[in-house]
């Protein structure tokens, strides 16, 4: 109990407090290779602190959607926290749901964020939420399947049971079929979290933004709100991709030694992604936006191929 | 007296419900009376599937009253249909010969035929009418031809006798019968391309109908393929499940691509309901494909995930047309894009809306997410049948219902978000206001059982589990994990819906200490909505339903081929001066350029040779009749 306590806080702090460096070492090592020096990797926090001691300015064309949703947002996030395994395989509330609950307890924060687009009543937040159900729905059939390839491997779906079968079976993170499946969730993962090239988080040019045009109308505390959950956002999919797909080192067992050593891991898994994610981003250009379904489709593609050579190698 | 009709309906509703509940949990009833009927008389028989199904029509029906009952004293027109329509539905599950659920079926579509044709516009109820009068007889067609075959080749037009004679019948024979059956039901449960009536005839009946037929109505199309797949006939070759998996498939993913587009909020609800069934079916053919796999236990968690999806349905479906239907009598309009700003005046309905609306697009912890879950716990699953092509179909049942999950979101963003935010597109939405109690109540109760039907997961999927295995004929109960825990084929996958809600209710109220703790949510400034420092803004600048659709027309555009029509009027003095624009988007429906079209061209054409035949001469008849006397002669 006690143990399942303290997985509970560690979890959450890592995702809660942990997100924003996260963002921020993005951030720098994208500066860095383009040439430039780039804001320090603590940048977020500032940035939090900068917009909670902001007053709000909310639209008088709102209603409560637009209040709530910020809590909805960064709820959800939390609540995920405590299902992906990351310093350990089996979190507090592991039991509770699998891949499919956490995408879809995703889903909830994209519903409410559309919503609260559309309730400022500006052609911006409906664009930019339009914009962001369309990818987010072309994304889903990519994260079921590729999951769907997961559940081949390791008999079963619950995000623990797949850690565990793949983390015994070292070999099996690098067979074809495990390796195309992690490519499909890699692009998802693009996707999803509003990365380049689907589209860009630095910009604010409104008519490319999709995940920036959605939360134009929001200020101050709201909008270090939903800062933060994009933040963690992005931090829980990297650890799902880098715990999921090559769950090594991921403890089994609640000591404080094996949770320690969980951490180490996951962070260096997680600056090995965050570096491939800023080499892609600073090597390829924005997609324009009608040209995203196909870099999805690319990935379903992948993710079906992942699928059917578990039955041709069968 | 229209009151008390409706009160009346509601009070059979309950207790359809209650004999529903009691035939779920094993109460075994049969009453024959063959003295009202030739060819075998009335036969009831109540197991736990009819049990399941007269559950669901009590379960959504007495809302639906209830909503009738708040319009009493504005719209009288229906009430007896309306009666006739809820009795019927409550007779088709019971109905255990022929010639009993031939005539519950007819009845049953002859009251929401006219309950069709009285509602609302004249024009368009009619042609609405016409439509689901022909598509739904020619499933009564295909209903008798397949039961009249059977009594042929059995011998005996009661249903038991099916099941007991089915097994011994020539493949072939039972390929014909289920093939004639299932394409009759499908034609109910709006399967595509059979589907053409349904975005015609639910929305121009009355809402509370609408939610009827929607919540209902098509489910007993469902009732009629579980019984003729796994049940009448017995059990079946694999491509039966086959074909019911692709044909939900494609009808969940066509259905939900045509609701995303439409801009009539009850037709958008009416595609919706085209692609729930198609979830239902898509569960309903797994769990076909595993019992002709012989794997029992997989079939059952198949058919519990397509019932489960079906009573889901019924719950939201049934909320979502009695909010549209506050809305159509507030606003007098049912097009989106003349909406907007309900939110404000209708806090009511919209709350009830959105949890529809959230429901529906299966977000925990609310109702429909079980059963997309469960659904995907029995696709999952397939490589226990070693058979590539079989696995081929999953795959693609997958895909289907993966893409559905993420595009029903989208729609329901747009139907909600479009109709209740913002402000006001027109006057009539300025002006809308809440219906009456009863109608509030109704729909307080649904949005309740959505979150009911969802947190208390594993109180009711052992009691669906129940109906599914006694359905395969399976001994022993499915076990699905206890109190707290949904567990699916043992360590494969686990769902704890009470603890998701209370992670998402600890989390947001954990957010919300937090930021108490750091100073609270800072000092709020009402201002108007930013706009690129434009002095005004105004409705007009609002995103529109058809806007909010055209990344999809885009990225679909295989599907909707849609056609740009611009219109510009220009003064005469000058090309410069332009007047007006008038833009519109529409789509084309693929199954009316390819299927209906030619279809009914051909029969225009083979009646044009026929009226040949008709020359108005008795002398000529007369000799038809001979002719065709003789010819029986010769050949019989």
């Amino acid at each position: 109990m006690i143990a399942d306590i303290l997985i509970a806080v560690v979890q959450l702090a890592l995702v809660g407090l942990g997100a924003p460096l996260l963002t921020g070492i993005v951030r720098t090592l994208k500066a860095r290779l383009v040439g430039r020096r780039g804001p320090n990797p603590w940048q977020p926090y500032a940035d939090l602190r900068k917009l909670l001691g902001k007053d709000r300015v909310v639209s008088a064309t709102t209603s409560w959607i637009f209040a709530v949703t910020p809590v909805v947002l960064a709820a959800t996030m939390l609540a995920s926290a405590l299902i992906v395994p990351l310093v350990i395989s089996r979190p507090v509330l592991g039991f509770a749901g699998n891949v499919i609950v956490l995408m879809y307890l995703f889903l909830i924060g994209t519903f409410f964020l559309a919503l609260a687009g559309l309730d400022a009543g500006s052609a911006f937040g409906g664009m930019g939420g339009s914009r962001e159900v369309a990818v987010a729905a072309l994304a889903e059939p990519t994260i079921i399947v590729a999951v769907f390839a997961l559940a081949m491997r390791a008999g079963t779906i619950n995000l623990g049971g797949v850690v565990e079968r793949l983390g015994a079976d070292p070999q099996m993170a690098l067979t074809p079929g495990h390796l195309l499946a992690f490519a499909a969730f890699f692009i998802v993962m693009i996707a999803e979290t509003g990365r380049l090239p689907v589209d860009n988080p630095a910009t604010h040019l409104e008519l490319t933004m999709i995940h920036e045009a959605m939360v134009l109308e929001y200020s101050g505390p709201d909008l270090a709100l939903v800062e933060w959950a994009a933040s963690m956002k992005l931090f829980l999919f990297m650890a799902l991709l880098a715990n999921l797909f090559f769950p090594w080192g991921v403890p089994t067992e609640p000591s404080r030694a094996a949770l320690a050593r969980g951490g180490i891991v996951l962070a260096g898994k997680l600056l090995a992604l965050a570096t491939i994610l800023a080499v892609i981003e600073t090597q390829i250009a924005k997609l324009r936006l009608f040209r995203v379904p196909e870099l999805l489709a690319g990935s379903f593609a992948l993710a079906l191929l992942s699928v059917t050579s578990r039955f041709l190698l069968r | 007296m229209t009151a008390v009709v409706y009160a009346l309906a509601g009070i059979v509703g309950l207790i359809v419900g209650a004999v529903g509940v009691s035939g779920m949990l094993g109460v075994g009833l049969a009453w024959r009376c063959p003295a009202l009927l030739p060819l075998g008389g009335v036969s009831l028989v109540l197991d736990p599937l009819a049990g399941f199904f007269l559950a669901l029509v009590g379960f959504a029906s007495v809302p639906a009253s209830l909503d009738g009952l708040g319009r009493a004293r504005r719209e009288r027109r229906g009430r007896l249909a309306y009666l006739l329509f809820v009795a019927a539905m409550a007779l088709v599950p019971l109905a255990a010969n022929a010639l009993t659920f031939l005539l519950a079926w007819e009845l049953m579509s002859l009251a929401s035929y006219v309950l069709v044709v009285q509602g609302g516009q004249a024009r368009e109820s009619i042609r609405a009418a016409w439509v689901y009068a022909v598509m739904t007889h020619a499933g009564l067609a295909c209903l008798l031809a397949g039961m009249l075959l059977l009594g042929a080749w059995t011998g005996s037009f009661d249903v038991g006798a099916w099941r007991a004679a089915a097994s011994a019948l020539a493949p072939s024979a039972r390929d014909l019968a289920w093939a004639l059956l299932a394409l009759g039901f499908a034609v109910k449960a709006g399967v595509i391309p059979l589907h053409v009536w349904l975005p015609l005839a639910h929305p121009a009946a009355p809402s509370h109908v609408s939610a009827l037929m929607s919540g209902v109505m098509i489910k007993l199309g469902v009732y009629g393929l579980v019984r003729v797949s796994l049940d009448w006939l017995g059990e079946g070759p694999a491509w039966w499940g086959a074909a019911i998996l692709l044909a939900g498939a494609v009808s969940a993913v066509v259905g939900v691509l045509s609701a995303i587009v439409d801009r009539d909020l009850k037709r958008v609800l009416a595609f919706s309901s085209i692609e729930n069934a198609g979830i239902i079916l898509i569960g309903l053919g797994a769990g076909v494909l595993y019992q002709a796999a012989g794997l029992p236990a997989l079939a059952v968690l198949g058919v519990t995930a397509a019932l489960y999806h079906a009573l889901n349905h019924a719950a939201f479906k049934t909320l979502l047309f009695l909010g549209a239907g506050a809305v159509v009598h507030a606003t007098g309009t049912r097009d989106m894009d003349a909406l907007g700003g309900l939110i404000k005046r209708m806090p009511w309905t919209a709350a009830c809306f959105l949890t529809g609306a959230a429901g529906i697009a299966a977000l925990p912890p609310l109702n429909g997410f079980v059963s997309e879950w469960l659904t995907f716990q029995a696709l999952l699953q397939n490589l226990l049948i070693e058979q590539p092509a079989v696995n081929l179909v999953f795959a693609l049942g997958i895909a289907a219902l993966a893409l559905t999950g993420g595009l029903t979101v989208a729609c329901f963003v747009r139907a909600f978000g479009i109709t209740f935010l913002a402000v006001p597109r027109r006057e009539a939405a300025a002006r809308a206001h809440d219906p009456e109690t009863p109608s509030r109540l109704a729909m307080a109760m649904l949005a309740l059982s959505c979150l009911a039907l969802g947190v208390g997961a594993t109180a009711v999927a052992p009691a669906i589990a129940r109906v599914g295995s006694h359905l395969v004929g399976t001994p022993t109960a499915l076990p699905l994990g206890d109190a707290f825990t949904l567990k699916v084929s043992g360590e494969f996958a686990s769902l704890s819906m009470p603890v998701v809600a209370a992670a998402l209710i600890l989390a947001a109220l954990g957010v919300l200490a937090g930021l108490a703790a750091i100073g609270g949510r800072g000092r709020v400034r009402r201002y108007e909505t930013w706009s690129c420092g434009r002095m005004l803004q105004t409705p007009r600048m609002e995103y529109t339903a058809t806007a909010f659709a055209n990344p999809f027309k885009r990225v679909f555009d295989f599907f909707y081929r849609p056609v740009e029509q611009i219109d510009i009027t220009t003064h005469p003095a000058s090309r410069l001066f332009v007047q007006r624009i008038e833009y519109a988007n529409p789509t084309r429906s693929l199954f009316d350029d390819w299927l209906y079209r030619p279809l009914l061209d051909a029969v225009h054409r083979g009646a044009r040779v026929v009226r040949r035949l008709q020359s108005g001469s008795a002398n000529l008849y007369l000799a038809y009749i001979l002719l065709a006397l003789l010819a029986l002669l010769v050949f019989a």
